[in-house]
């Protein structure tokens, strides 16, 4: 059904993926008809501003969705076994050891009163049944895997850094071998030079464990550096997908035209950014018919308010947008 | 022509905060530290310019806005207004005037706004508080024109709603049009966009920049963020640790950074069209350290690259690298 999944090495697909959340009797979308493979290995940004569905996309993944939302339609296929992603104890078995995630703001998320190697041990007992000697020496050995010193396992997370405990966090999320690492904003909260560690970090991980990954990020310029390919999503779509090199050189979709446009960049001189008019539609005012994007778009034509642009293939890229799908002459006349 | 006379000057300002030390310390007479949160700044802002204070968190850039909004005390340094010392001065009555003149946009406009209050009141307060206006139809003039001049139009439309009825980019703009209701002639914005989304972002430094252009208003724009700094600012300061590293040009700072710690910061920031390569990325080593434990001679050192022994001995005097340009480094005398 996707085009992508052709791709015979797919570690991760995604296929026609929606969720809605109940929300006070009501029901809306969070994500629709969400499509995309991700190979071993391979690192993948998802981006999107608040509201987008980035995250909700990925906890899909990670089958840790709110007891409120729903898988509408669409599956989640992991080395070609579809995942019972809306089923919590059916998943528990395929959780951490083949998809873990290091979460948003996740520096907080550590227990204050535990030393941090009893931590990142107990998911090695829960999970892989190890022994407390056995699951604390590979402790020790994630620590040193992701830059911090065994002896330093001995410390409460107070007694660290910000960026100590975000490695404490993928320490963690790397004790049952997973294959996939999501991760929510994982440096959002973090200082420019300790985010680049961070992300250095990520990279070695990457090539020295063939480790998949997930960014999710509002920020471009993470995903320029950080990731092979790129998904921008907006309103709960996704409406743009290419290689980092493509989507930044030649972005199609007038929304990442404009998403990059709204980032000064000293490396080519843009000084003076371009706003984009209006608010990014949230849950509950999302324009009810058409391309999501129609009310801001400032290449909007007749066909935009109504019909749904569906996403099609481009070369390597993929784009959900009319300017596209009209023939040649037609995409002309539309930019007079 | 335009006045580009002295509007604030820091001069050697510092704030130190005591730490209390334990029982145990007192009894033995150890002496209790300070955290040197601000530690020797001197900066000048003229009229219309827009000088963005860059910083690490812990750097002190957050206390340098709070000192110049009179929300801090230094205890060190002078703090001038247009040449005259109000270091000293406190009190809201003794304050008023200043208050008129200068206004602080915070960071969390979720935070910043009450949320029982509805925009009108939130807008309108600065304006009653400091008396600047003398009956309820210039108060709703000022407002309107506020709401109107933050981007919010039409202005009517917001008077009676609530801030959780607005967007987070609205909200941010509610918070902008408080300070701006005054007239103030210098705004302190302490990371304004940070907490926005990017599309929003431009929309609100383009209402900065405005201010400027119309009212020749000045503006410390405190951030983290480089590229952002640079797309604003005429000037950029550099703070590190309490101390200004280097301050220049926009451009120089970008382009041509004379301090390593600027560098660094530089090399760190990711960025569209850079390496997309991970490694590539010249991460520096370690953290900031501690503000109440200074390392002795120049306060980068410890993960400077190219530290050397004097750099362990002394610190560095602010020297005079080009025009405009001061960087405080052994290696730039």
């Amino acid at each position: 059904m996707i085009n992508t999944s052709k791709r015979s090495a797919a570690l991760l697909e995604v296929d026609g993926l929606s969720v809605t959340y109940g929300l006070m009797g009501a029901s809306s979308r969070a994500i629709e008809n969400v499509s995309f493979a991700l190979g071993a290995g391979e690192a993948v940004g998802l981006v999107g501003e608040s509201g987008s569905g980035k995250t909700t996309t990925a906890m899909a993944i990670a089958g840790l969705l709110s007891p409120n939302a729903r898988v509408s339609s669409g599956e989640v296929r992991y080395r070609g076994n579809v995942l019972p992603i809306d089923d919590d104890a059916a998943m528990r078995p395929h959780r951490w050891s083949e998809t873990s995630v290091v979460f948003q703001g996740a520096m907080n998320a550590l227990n204050p009163v535990h030393r941090i190697i009893t931590q990142i041990a107990e998911p090695c007992m829960l999970k892989l049944g190890m022994p407390r000697g056995e699951a604390s020496a590979r402790a020790r050995e994630l620590l040193e895997l992701v830059g911090i010193p065994a002896d330093r396992g001995t410390a409460y997370p107070h007694e660290l850094s910000g960026g100590m405990r975000q490695r404490v966090m993928i320490a963690m999320a790397l004790a049952c071998r997973p294959s996939i690492v999501i991760g929510d904003e994982p440096t959002t909260a973090l200082d420019v030079i300790t985010q680049a560690q961070i992300l250095k970090l990520l990279g070695k991980l990457r090539s020295q464990l063939r480790l998949a990954l997930i960014l999710i990020t509002h920020d471009l310029s993470v995903v320029a550096e950080a990731c092979d390919r790129v998904l921008i999503m907006y309103s709960g779509r996704i409406v743009e997908e290419g290689t980092v090199a493509e989507i930044f050189a030649q972005p199609k979709h007038p929304y990442t035209r404009l998403l990059i446009d709204s980032i000064p960049n000293p490396a080519n001189g843009k000084k003076m950014i371009r706003p984009i008019p209006g608010d990014p539609p949230n849950l509950m005012n999302r324009p009810s018919s058409g391309c999501a994007f129609h009310p801001r778009c400032p290449s909007v034509m007749a066909v935009c308010p109504t019909e749904v642009p569906s996403i099609d293939q481009f070369g390597q890229e993929r784009v959900a947008c009319h300017l596209y799908r009209s023939s040649q002459e037609d995409r002309g006349a539309s930019h007079a | 022509m335009r006045d580009t006379t002295d509007i604030l000057r820091l001069e050697s300002l510092q704030v130190h905060f005591p730490i209390q030390g334990g029982l145990f310390d007192r009894a033995l007479g150890r002496p209790a530290g300070a955290v040197r949160a601000v530690d020797g700044i001197d900066l000048n802002l003229t009229r219309g310019e827009i000088v963005a204070l860059v910083g690490e968190s812990g750097s002190g850039k957050t206390t340098v806005g709070r000192v110049i909004a009179k929300l801090a005390q230094p205890t060190g340094g002078k703090l001038l207004f247009e040449g005259r010392d109000i270091t000293s001065e406190r009190g809201s009555s003794a304050l008023r005037p200043y208050r008129h003149r200068v206004q602080m946009i915070f960071q969390d406009a979720y935070q910043a706004l009450n949320p029982r209050h509805t925009i009108f009141d939130i807008v309108g307060e600065p304006l009653r508080s400091l008396r600047l206006v003398d009956n309820a139809t210039q108060l709703a003039e000022r407002v309107g024109e506020a709401l109107a001049s933050a981007g919010l139009s039409p202005p009517g439309d917001f008077f009676s709603r609530f801030p959780n009825e607005l967007s987070g980019g609205q909200r941010q703009r509610v918070v902008i049009a408080g300070a701006l209701a005054v007239k103030p002639e210098l705004i302190i914005a302490d990371e304004p966009v940070s907490m926005l989304d990017v599309s929003i972002r431009a929309q609100i430094l383009q209402v900065l920049v405005d201010l400027r252009s119309k009212h020749n208003m000045a503006l410390l724009f405190i951030t983290h963020d480089l590229p952002l700094a640079w797309s604003i600012a005429d000037r950029i300061a550099v703070l590190y640790l309490g101390k200004l590293v280097e301050i220049g040009s926009a451009d120089e700072i970008t382009f041509n950074p004379r301090h390593p710690y600027t560098a660094a910061l530089r090399n760190a920031t990711p960025q569209i069209g850079g390496n997309a390569n991970p490694a590539e990325l010249r991460a520096l080593q370690g953290e900031v350290p501690s503000a109440a434990r200074v390392p002795k001679g120049c306060r980068f050192h410890p993960r400077c690259p190219l530290a050397f022994d004097r750099c362990r001995q002394d610190e560095p005097p602010s020297v005079e690298v080009g025009p405009q340009h001061m960087s405080a480094c052994w290696l730039a005398q």
